[in-house]
């Protein structure tokens, strides 16, 4: 079975995930687009996997999921904490750390 | 002769203690080392030179090496000292006259602020002196070189406080700069053309390979070279300015340092030289002309100067002259000499001058002067007794010095510097006794503050003017010309000048020499003649001596306007290219226009980059991935090729 449509599906959740990152301006709603973008990465990893019949891919997606729960353990606390603050969620309201 | 290094290691000694401790040591401990130092390094050196006496004339040549003091592949120098009747001389003559100068400072300097300081320079530079006239080789010989120019310098400026000593301080140093350049190059000339800087490794290198009065170009051009550090050392024509400017200093520094040892260091260093000198006819005739005419000069300058200091400053300049005449026409004994005879009188009259300024409170004008023969009777006697040796005045010293110059320049066949030499002599002897006259007789011209306060020094100024006065007296009679006898001066420095071309001249008669030798006399006793008549038998005459060639009389206290001609020459434009190209445009315009530009430019860009840093999360990313992207094609491009 071929791995291509894997790996294109895979090129699009990252590639919308990326523009997402950049073009959203609620926190939650790139954080999403961030899990999209390592979710992109770990369907690439399990496809060559499967692909080159080695078991590092799988490991790998492991270790991508540990790190995206802390990731989103530490963000959101974050996100709660600047929404205390201010009273907003989009992040073009927090740029007072600039020249 | 292992004590050797003592004689200038003394001195130092002396030179440390007073200048690292002095501030906090009481004034008879301060003079006890300073003159204790000196002292026994008299001591020593006179030691020396007796055991140097008692070897036979050719083993007279003792070098001691201390260390290796540059070592560099091929090339190294060594600190050596060299012990031979010509430095025998000179370290009797520099620790003798300057051990007597130290003893008449303590009392000339007791009021001094800084008293400490003074005698720590002077030690230090009679070091350097001693350093400079032992030296075994030229680059030894540079360091006291060096060493005797910035004591001098210091000691100019010794009374920092005052503008004039400053400027004059300075003055000195970069006239004796301008030397100085001539006379490293001469150096390093020597050593490309012999590969050694040893005197003793050079001179038998030149003995060898050159014939006697060759005359070959590099020996012409070393000598002349050389001659060009003499002139700026021993104020010659054209460096002589500095000169009178430095009797701003202390007068016992102007004795000491002034008169009669560092100035002669160039004397010195052209005898020492001998064997090339001797080898370059045309550098030869070049030291002797420059002599001459530095002697004539300085003496007409010297009839009209108003300052005490300043005529025998001028004096000095013109008995210099004298010198290097002699050691230019091939008569290196008679300079060196003329050298040891000068020390003494010339120190007696800076000495006994520093007692009359003593006496007047710090006045040094001549013209307010007058009479003083009755408050200071030894300075008195003394200042007489030397204004007779410098006249050439037999049987003192100036006579038997200053007429050896004369008889050998006409006898090595040079009769216009013989001619030039006399009229000099003569206008010494008036300038001399002008300046005795205006001080000690006639009435008594300063005011009645003055009058009452005037006073014969202490002990310690009056006993080394004594001690000179005798030397002034006899020192002359260890080279009595070859018409009275043996010249024993002229054979006790043969070992030294074995490696000279000695030319060979007639044997004049004897008659001959004792005739020209009554002529001098003869010139010399018109000369203070002329002075008694003008001075103090009709005293108005001399100002309408000096109405009637006004001009002259301008030209003559102008000096020649000499200081004018090089401001307008040399400095002028030095300074105003400095302030304005150099200044102006250089410093400012390129180098701190570099460094602001640098700063600006900086600062300029951080401006448009600073926007980068907007504080938008989203743009930040949009630059990472920006960046990712970038660098994904450049490797991607890696990866094709």
């Amino acid at each position: 079975m071929s791995i291509l449509p894997y790996l294109v599906l895979s090129a699009l959740l990252f590639t919308v995930g990326t523009i997402g990152v950049i073009v959203k301006k609620n926190i939650i709603a790139i954080f999403l687009c961030i899990e999209l973008m390592l979710n992109g990465a770990n369907l690439s990893f399990v496809a060559f996997s499967s692909y080159l019949n080695q078991v590092h891919g799988q490991v790998f997606v492991f270790f991508v999921m540990v790190v995206a729960a802390a990731e989103a353990a530490v963000g959101l606390a974050i996100t709660i904490a600047i929404y205390r603050n201010r009273n907003t969620l989009s992040v073009d309201d927090a740029d007072i750390m600039k020249w | 002769m292992d004590f050797l290094w003592l004689v200038p290691a003394l001195p130092l000694l002396g030179s440390a203690i007073n200048g690292l401790l002095g501030k906090r040591l009481p004034k008879p401990v301060i003079s006890l080392v300073a003159c204790g130092s000196v002292g026994v390094s008299f001591l020593v050196a006179a030691g020396l030179v007796l055991s140097l006496i008692q070897r036979a004339p050719e083993e007279r040549h003792v070098v001691q090496t201390l260390f290796t003091w540059i070592a560099a592949g091929d090339f190294v120098a060594t600190a050596e000292f060299l012990l031979d009747p010509l430095s025998a001389v000179m370290i009797l003559v520099v620790t003798g006259v300057g051990f007597l100068i130290h003893v008449y400072s303590i009392g000339y300097m007791h009021a001094e602020d800084g008293y400490y300081r003074f005698f720590s320079y002077l030690n230090l530079f009679m070091f350097s002196m001693l350093v400079l006239v032992l030296a075994s080789n030229f680059l030894l010989m540079f360091v006291g070189w060096e060493g005797v120019g910035l004591c001098s310098y210091l000691l100019i400026g010794y009374y920092f406080d005052r503008k004039s000593a400053g400027d004059a301080g300075k003055k000195a140093f970069i006239v004796n700069r301008i030397g100085d350049v001539g006379f490293i190059l001469g150096i390093l000339l020597i050593f490309a053309t012999f590969g050694s800087m040893e005197f003793d490794g050079v001179f038998r290198q030149i003995s060898q390979r050159f014939p006697a009065e060759t005359g070959l170009g590099i020996l012409t051009g070393i000598a002349l070279l050389l001659f060009v550090g003499a002139t700026g050392k021993s104020a010659q024509i054209p460096l002589y300015v500095w000169l009178p400017d430095a009797m701003e200093g202390p007068t016992p520094v102007s004795a000491l340092i002034h008169a009669a040892t560092m100035v002669t260091a160039g004397v010195y260093m052209v005898v020492r030289c001998s064997p090339i000198y001797s080898r370059a006819p045309f550098a030869l005739e070049v030291v002797a002309i420059v002599g001459t005419l530095t002697a004539f000069m300085a003496a007409t300058i010297g009839l009209v100067q108003t300052d005490i200091k300043r005529v025998l400053a001028y004096s000095t300049v013109s008995q210099l002259g004298y010198m290097f005449a002699a050691a230019g026409v091939g008569a290196y004994s008679a300079g060196i000499f003329h050298l040891m005879t000068h020390a003494f009188f010339k120190a007696l009259l800076f000495l006994g001058a520093g007692s009359v300024i003593h006496a007047m409170g710090g006045e040094q004008n001549l013209l307010k002067m007058g009479g003083l023969r009755k408050h200071t009777p030894i300075t008195f006697l003394t200042m007489v007794v030397a204004a007779l040796a410098i006249s050439g005045i037999p049987p003192l010293a100036g006579f038997f010095s200053k007429d050896e110059i004369l008889w050998s320049a006409w006898a090595h066949g040079h009769p216009a510097i013989w001619g030039v030499g006399l009229v000099t002599a003569g206008l010494t002897a008036f300038y001399m006794f002008r300046l005795v006259f205006l001080t000690f007789s006639g009435e008594e011209r300063m005011d009645e503050h003055t009058r009452r306060h005037l006073h014969e020094s202490p002990a310690s100024m009056t006993v080394p003017l004594v001690i000179l006065a005798v030397l002034s007296v006899m020192g002359g009679w260890v080279g009595l010309p070859a018409w009275m006898g043996v010249n024993r001066f002229a054979a006790f420095l043969e070992p030294s000048l074995r490696f000279t071309a000695l030319s060979e001249h007639e044997p004049a008669s004897h008659a001959l020499e004792a005739g020209l030798a009554v002529l001098s006399v003869a010139v010399a006793a018109f000369g203070i003649g002329a002075a008694y008549n003008l001075y103090v038998v009709r005293r108005e005459s001399a100002q309408a001596l000096a109405r009637r060639f006004a001009g002259l009389h301008a030209l003559l206290s102008h000096k020649y306007y000499v200081d004018e001609i090089y401001d307008a020459l040399f400095v002028n434009p030095a300074v105003t290219g400095s302030r304005e190209v150099l200044w102006k445009g250089l410093d400012v315009g390129i180098i701190d226009g570099s460094v602001n530009g640098v700063g600006r430019t900086i600062q300029g860009s951080a401006d448009l980059l600073k926007h980068l840093q907007n504080g938008l999360v989203r743009s930040y990313a949009s630059w990472i991935l920006a960046g990712t992207i970038a660098a994904l094609f450049y490797i991607y491009s890696l990866i094709r090729r």
